[in-house]
């Protein structure tokens, strides 16, 4: 590839041009961008021990501290035990801190460094952009959910899921939801250090009033209908649905449609307000 | 592909770029830049340079006026217009803890047709630094890792905001040859800039913006035209300028003293310089300190932020 310039009067630079498209890469498919921006995210996750320590180390040792909790609560009148709540609660932290909080401060981060802007002046889509800085984290977020429901499963000696397909329904919104919602929540996040505050009140709600930690069927019939609506509601429902196989397909359509709504409001959101620069 | 040589690759019409507080940064500029040429926009800090050339790389939309590279509209056909484009932002845009290798690779993957990652790097002289982490790099370095992807692809157009801010006098010397030998092979290419050595070295055109608006516009040697030449020098005891031949009849436009010193402005130096000469000549006058001064850029620049900091804010179009 020495190919020389033919100078005009021009300084010899040698290789500006290679020539007739030798040794040339290939034509750049959305694909093939984001996986160029995952792999470069990955490593950037690699990098980072904050981020990896709360995304990974928080959701795998949150369960071990809810288990005595679980254990305290009057699960039997609900017709749930103690393997029902762990098992979705353990999904929830993994969606909650390894997707949705750790994305927050990525994108906050790259929009700091103006890495977003300079990737809009290339030929990647905003939501290829998006997308793929996402996509380790919603993967890591998918093995973690795997492993953990893997390990209550042994250790809490849990019978196999009635309805696994509405589980992984459950597991699979709730990826792409806290993925969106993480976007959203970055376009009110200034900084990466701000993103510990903007990050909080999804992930209390969702702690006390999603049915992570406490089962929505622990509620008042009234307070629990209203929090059946919240983002997180539906993912719960239907992955712990997917274990105890007792919900309706009434119920379960519920549930995706809630799910639905709240990805589709999280897109519309981005879309209009995300920011792409810092403020000057 | 068209490539007719006066084919406009950059059309700018009537362009105005209000920001959300109200700011007016660009207040209606118009220019176009053909295939294969280097247009350098030329201003001081705020003038808005960058503005300008943020609607260029379709990064946003114009408040007003309208914006044509490559024939389509930036924004809305950002598609048909990127993978033809390179960009080169005013400040880096790198995760820092990327290695330089890292940081290229990613670029390269969002890059139709890309050069091979070595040989990008090597253009730029950064092949020996692929192991070291953006954070570690120096501001020239990161300047020439910035130029080295906005190369990538092989652009026909490329955008380079303050190529050369930051980097030394080795440094900038080679980010020039560069934009020469890729101008040689038929790339376009817009920088901003605020060094006048730089646009009169590697424009073939120009324009001053000030203030949101063009200033002045045309080839380097045209906007330096239309700027007066000046003649300086010290006059004697008992003499004034009263004691010279009819200055209007010398071809001088403009002329002040102060004490002892007279300073002339003239479109046309060799007749009066001539014409102060010959008479100093024949009077018998010593004139002192004598300098003649040809237009140059650095005058038409400064030329143009005292009269625009002054009261006199009339738009001085040369083209």
């Amino acid at each position: 590839m020495s190919t020389g310039v033919g100078t005009r009067g021009g300084a010899d630079v040698p290789g500006v041009r290679g020539g007739a498209g030798v040794g040339r890469g290939p034509v750049a498919t959305p694909a093939r961008r984001m996986a160029a921006l995952a792999r470069a995210e990955l490593t950037l996750l690699g990098r980072s021990r904050s981020t990896l320590l709360s995304a990974v180390l928080v959701p795998l040792t949150l369960p071990v501290a809810l288990r005595s909790a679980v254990s305290q609560m009057d699960l039997d009148e609900a017709g749930l035990d103690v393997g029902l709540v762990m098992l979705p609660a353990s999904i929830g932290f993994s969606l909650l801190f390894g997707v949705y909080s750790a994305l927050v401060g990525i994108y906050a981060a790259r929009r700091e460094e103006l890495v977003l802007k300079r990737l809009r002046t290339g030929e990647p889509r905003d939501a290829e952009i998006l997308a793929g800085a996402a996509l380790p984290v919603v993967v890591t977020g998918l093995v973690q959910s795997l492993v953990l429901v893997a390990a209550c499963t042994v250790v809490l000696d849990i019978p196999p899921p009635g309805a696994p397909h509405l589980a992984v329904l459950g597991l699979l919104l709730g990826l792409v939801l806290c993925a969106a919602l993480g976007a959203v929540t970055a376009t009110v996040t200034r900084t990466v250090e701000s993103a510990q505050v903007t990050t909080l009140p999804l992930v209390l709600l969702s702690m006390t009033l999603s049915g992570v930690t406490v089962p929505l069927e622990l509620l008042p019939d009234r307070l629990a209908s209203v929090c059946a609506l919240l983002p997180l509601s539906p993912v719960i429902t239907l992955v712990r649905g997917g274990w105890t196989g007792d919900l309706s397909a009434y119920e379960a359509l519920g549930a995706v449609a809630t799910a639905l709504a709240w990805t589709v409001l999280a897109v519309f959101a981005v879309r209009r307000w995300f920011r792409w620069e810092p403020r000057r | 592909m068209n490539t007719d040589e006066h084919e406009h690759v950059i059309e700018v019409t009537g362009l105005r770029r209000v920001y959300g507080g109200g700011f007016e940064a660009v207040r209606g500029i118009d220019f176009h830049v053909g295939r294969g040429e280097v247009f350098a926009l030329l201003g001081t800090n705020g003038a808005g340079k960058t503005s300008t050339v943020e609607l260029l790389e379709g990064l946003a939309r114009p408040s007003g006026g309208r914006v044509r590279v490559l024939g389509h509209d930036p924004c809305a056909d950002r598609a048909l217009v990127r993978p033809r484009t390179g960009v080169m932002l005013q400040e880096g845009g790198f995760p820092s803890e990327l290695t330089v290798a890292e940081t290229a690779r990613m670029w390269a993957g969002c890059v139709s047709g890309a050069r091979p990652v070595p040989e990008a790097l090597g253009l730029v002289g950064l092949d020996a630094r692929a192991g070291v982490r953006v954070k570690q790099l120096s501001g020239g370095e990161r300047r020439r890792l910035d130029l080295a992807l906005a190369l990538l692809g092989d652009p026909e157009v490329l955008f380079l905001d303050e190529p050369t801010t930051g980097l030394d006098a080795e440094g900038r010397r080679a980010t020039w040859d560069l934009v020469r030998a890729l101008r040689d092979t038929g790339t376009t290419v817009l920088l901003t800039t605020h060094y006048l050595e730089e646009a009169e070295g590697l424009a073939d055109r120009l324009a001053i913006l000030h203030e949101g608006r063009v200033a002045a516009a045309g080839t380097p040697a045209e906007v330096t035209a239309a700027q007066p030449s000046r003649i300086s020098f010290e006059l004697p005891e008992g003499y004034f300028v009263g004691d010279l031949p009819p200055l209007a009849a010398l071809g001088v436009s403009g002329h002040e003293v102060r004490g002892r010193v007279v300073r002339l402005r003239t479109h046309e130096l060799q007749r009066a310089a001539t014409g102060v000469l010959v008479w100093a000549e024949r009077a018998g006058v010593e004139l002192r300190a004598l300098d003649v001064r040809p237009a140059s850029l650095e005058e038409a620049f400064l030329g143009i932020a005292r009269k625009a900091s002054g009261a006199d804010r009339a738009e001085e179009r040369v083209v």
